[in-house]
């Protein structure tokens, strides 16, 4: 018989980083080592302990990494909750790809692109960034504005001071929401930072982050003159086939682990006003 | 009947004293009745309907309605008026917001007993002096009515209403009913044939939960079964004991609050006997702890909340023994 | 055309389920038939349908999907898929056969369904045409004739005997592997049974239900309609419909720990359910009229919008016998039709 995506393979978690003090960052390995499948960014993975739970999580990793695959994960239930209590040697299983990515190869190539992101929203964006960072040439400026509770919470701090931030060909803007002692950067809500910004309306934009910040950022890009075509957001449901069949993660018509879960704003707003 | 139901709930719209109605409207066929609440004389004109086919217990969903702006009229068979009261003791329904109006009761004919005889294609069903004339597409047929009566009629515990604000026809009395007749013969099989009995009909379970989302019992915000934290939750089986286990566990978790409206037998689309493990727990807490009816007032203790010095000791499962 | 008299029918049963497993509706109760395992015997029940649909052959309630052994930190995923062996459904019903179609359509396509396409592709489909309808049927709204049902082979019956037409591939072996049981008879009151239910379809309660205000265009404003509140009120959310349809296929993935290893289980889920859609940080449907939306507007709208403007209803009309509360696809159809 033919493999069936519903039987998962074997992946083992190489390194863990705690990112903020309810994120963690697991990397993934095949049992022989490298990269247990191949992806795009935005796609997404099963995750499972079995016995415990299984879920669906973004690939943070870019796909221009060849040796591992990363997932920033947060820890708000059953499963999520096992994944941070593992150590480094843990075997999980997986299987994916699922979804559809960011149109990184064509519709966003050559073009300005401005990533915001909010929370535990920067982990589907961060693939693409680094899939950009490798492909510089195919893209025109990157800006990233990305804001959190505080600066404890901001996902891979680390990887942005020390890469983003320090690459001359994209332009970094952090937000905290609340002041803090040891910061001395913007503070304030995303949506509010993206408008005091004022990016330019030729840029296309990738949102994500949670949906209050999702809805107030858009209302404000679309303030500054930007148009739903121009704006791309990933989804989250709860699934689990992840190849729509199981029937669970629709808006409307569409399944957002088979359809999505990268919608561009328009195409959103054709559906069912559901969510 | 139908009609003084409508003529007395206009009024009752008109006059403010309610501002919903509670009540079952028709459908596509003569037995496809749903419940349904009213807002209107209207709609009472149009769709209401009580008749010989309406059985659905309507107790339940007052638990919801109560809760709304306004009082609702509820109509309510002897039998339902036991759930209604239970669900009043505790304290999920507020009976303040609701209006009482005690109606007839049955015995209801159920759709599925007429066409068990092999009669289908039923386009109507009436009553005529007790011999039901149904119209089908293959022509008239006719049966006696008393062969059609629901599950849930056969045995009438009573036909009086133990809580109303006013009466629709007349009140009756608690009736001396064999309901036990079938408990005391699964009691009279031996071990095995009567787990071989229940493990036949269980085993039909297709776990669908209309027994219990209908039971006017079970109102738990969050059913053990649906709870991921419980660690038993779940919506198949996983082996084959499994929708055993829900049966027996949700039989005792109504225990003592199970008023015998019937409603589990009925609504189950793959016709298990449901009814009967409640009427067991009812008998054995009659023999046990003296004569109880759920929902007979508001008042008493449930024998199983309640402790008295002459309540059993946990030893009888030892004394009725296992053979 | 190729027959056997009524009289001989158990023998062909004895026949055909000496080679492979057969099933075929019993009376378990009456007006309560069942597919059951062929034994000697059994009666052919006379019922128009079964309670449960026949999905279950293909996509049963609950099914083992694989095995995990946990030791330590490691984990051993186990295949534990087989060939299924070959079967034949015997007596299955022109809605339910429609069904498989619909069935198709979403286990067949890319990613396939292994354990799905296991079962179908070793069933083989008998079916039995329809000559005593009921006022619950509504097939033909949906395009389906059941006087000539679609299935591997089709049966049809006279009064006095069983005439047997192959319309697939594996249809004509079966019909081969039965042939020295068969002979040519004379079909020729067939058409006159045929025509007679035709005649009786058209005089049906349901007859006239259009699907003209449904389909995949539809979509937002029939998902706005006001009608959905009053519709769903009565509901008591209870998977009685999503369970005894032929076409709902949403399903869950469960671990169940027998202390030895983890069994991972498929079962039917339902749209219905209050946690079909509960994840742990949120409830996207959190009201009964969305969860009850969803169940109607997927067979209604949005099955049709991905498939080619193919419902996601049958009209076997199972789900206008077994409703609790007698809330059904026709009444809802019929409140939101625009005239």
């Amino acid at each position: 018989m033919n493999n069936d995506t519903l039987i998962p393979l074997i992946g083992v978690v190489t390194d863990i980083r705690q990112d903020t003090p309810d994120v963690k960052t697991f990397r993934v390995n095949a049992l022989d080592g490298g990269k247990v499948f191949e992806h795009m960014p935005g796609q997404c993975a099963m995750l499972s302990i079995p016995g415990v739970g299984e879920g669906m999580f973004s690939i943070t990793s870019s796909p221009t990494n060849k040796e591992f695959m990363e997932f920033s994960i947060k820890k708000c239930g059953c499963l999520t909750t096992w994944l941070h209590a593992m150590d480094v040697g843990q075997q999980i299983t997986i299987r994916g790809p699922y979804g559809n990515y960011f149109p990184v190869e064509t519709d966003l190539k050559g073009k300005d692109l401005l990533f915001i992101a909010g929370g535990i929203g920067l982990a589907p964006l961060r693939s693409v960034i680094n899939y950009v960072r490798d492909n510089r040439a195919n893209y025109g400026d990157v800006q990233i504005v990305y804001g959190s509770r505080s600066k404890d919470d901001l996902v891979d701090y680390q990887e942005i001071i020390d890469e983003w931030t320090a690459d001359p060909n994209i332009q970094v803007n952090l937000t905290i929401d609340n002041p803090q002692d040891d910061w001395d950067g913007h503070v304030g809500f995303v949506p509010n930072y993206v408008k005091e910004l004022n990016p330019s309306t030729n840029k296309t934009v990738l949102v994500c982050g949670p949906p209050i910040m999702i809805k107030f950022t858009l209302a404000g890009l679309k303030e500054l003159g930007f148009t739903e075509t121009q704006v791309y957001t990933t989804m989250e449901l709860r699934m689990k086939c992840g190849v729509g069949k199981c029937g669970r993660c629709n808006i409307g018509n569409k399944y957002v682990c088979k359809d999505g879960p990268v919608f561009r704003f328009d195409q959103l707003d054709e559906l069912p006003d559901e969510y | 009947m139908q009609e003084a139901m409508i003529k007395r709930a206009k009024e009752l719209l008109a006059d403010g004293t309610v501002n919903r109605v509670m009540g079952w409207k028709r459908g596509e066929f003569s037995y496809d009745i749903t419940p349904a609440v009213f807002e209107t004389a209207e709609e009472l004109d149009a769709e209401f309907v009580c008749d010989d086919l309406t059985q659905a217990n309507v107790s339940k969903y007052l638990i919801k309605e109560s809760r709304k702006e306004g009082k609702i009229l509820a109509l309510l068979k002897p039998c339902d008026t036991y759930s209604f009261n239970q669900l009043v003791k505790e304290h999920r329904i507020i009976r303040e917001n609701v209006y009482v109006i005690g109606i007839p009761g049955g015995p209801k004919i159920d759709i599925e007993k007429i066409k068990a005889k092999e009669i289908s294609g039923i386009l109507s069903v009436k009553n005529e002096d007790y011999t039901l004339k149904i119209e089908t597409i293959y022509g008239t047929e006719t049966m006696p009515y008393y062969e059609a009566i629901s599950g849930k009629c056969e045995n009438c515990k009573s036909k009086k209403h133990v809580v109303f604000d006013e009466l629709i026809g007349e009140d009756g009395d608690v009736l001396e009913s064999n309901r036990f007749e079938m408990v005391e013969k699964l009691e009279n099989m031996t071990a095995q044939e009567r787990y071989d009995f229940w493990r036949d009909q269980l085993s039909k379970c297709i776990r669908c939960n209309a027994c219990r989302n209908v039971c006017p019992a079970c109102t738990c915000e969050n059913c053990v079964f649906d709870n991921p934290k419980s660690g038993i939750d779940n919506k198949a089986a996983a082996d084959s004991f499994e929708e055993n286990m829900f049966h027996i566990i949700r039989a005792f978790h109504v225990a003592g609050r199970c008023t015998d409206c019937g409603e589990c037998s009925r609504v189950c689309p793959q016709n298990i006997p449901l009814h009967l493990l409640n009427r067991k727990f009812i008998k054995d807490i009659n023999s046990l702890y003296g004569e109880y009816q759920a929902g007979a007032d508001t008042t008493s203790r449930a024998p199983l909340n309640d402790y008295s010095t002459d309540d059993c000791e946990p030893s009888i499962v030892h004394e009725r023994g296992v053979e | 055309m190729l027959k056997i008299s009524a009289a001989k029918l158990n023998d062909l049963f004895d026949a055909i389920s000496a080679k492979q497993t057969l099933y075929i509706p019993v009376d378990r109760e009456p007006n309560a038939a069942e597919f059951k395992k062929y034994e000697s015997g059994m009666k052919l029940s006379a019922s128009l349908n079964t309670i449960r649909s026949a999905k279950d052959f293909f996509f049963p309630q609950t099914e083992n999907l694989a095995d995990f052994k946990m030791n330590g930190k490691n984990i051993e995923v186990k295949d534990i898929r087989e060939e299924s062996e070959d079967f034949v459904i015997f007596g299955v019903r022109a809605c339910d056969a429609r069904s498989f179609g619909i069935l198709d359509k979403v286990f067949l396509s890319e990613p396939v369904d292994s354990f799905y396409k296991n079962r179908r592709d070793h069933g083989t489909v008998v079916t039995m045409a329809c000559t005593r309808p009921s006022e619950t049927c509504f097939c033909t709204t949906f395009g389906i004739d059941p006087t000539v049902p679609e299935g591997d082979c089709a049966v049809f019956f006279d009064g006095e005997n069983y005439f047997f037409l192959d319309r697939t591939e594996k249809g004509t072996k079966f019909v081969e592997s039965i042939s020295d049981m068969l002979e040519e008879g004379d079909a020729s009151k067939l058409a006159e049974v045929q025509e007679n239910a035709r005649n009786i379809m058209k005089k049906l309660p349901l007859a006239n239900l259009s699907t003209d205000s449904f389909g995949g265009d539809k979509l937002n404003e029939l998902f706005d309609s006001d009608k959905w509140a009053d519709l769903s009120e009565a509901c008591i959310g209870c998977g009685t419909c999503t369970f005894v349809c032929p076409t709902c296929q949403c399903y869950d993935i469960r671990d169940f720990n027998t202390g030895r290893e983890i069994k991972r289980f498929r079962c039917w889920d339902s749209c219905m359910y209050s946690d079909f859609t509960k994840m742990a940080h949120g409830n996207p449907r959190t009201s009964q009229l969305e969860r009850f939306r969803q169940r109607f507007m997927h067979k209604l709208v949005y099955f049709p919008a991905n498939n080619d403007g193919e419902f996601g209803c049958v009209g076997c009309g199972r789900c206008l016998s077994k409703c609790p509360i007698s809330m059904n696809i026709v009444k809802v159809m019929k409140a939101l039709e625009v005239k």
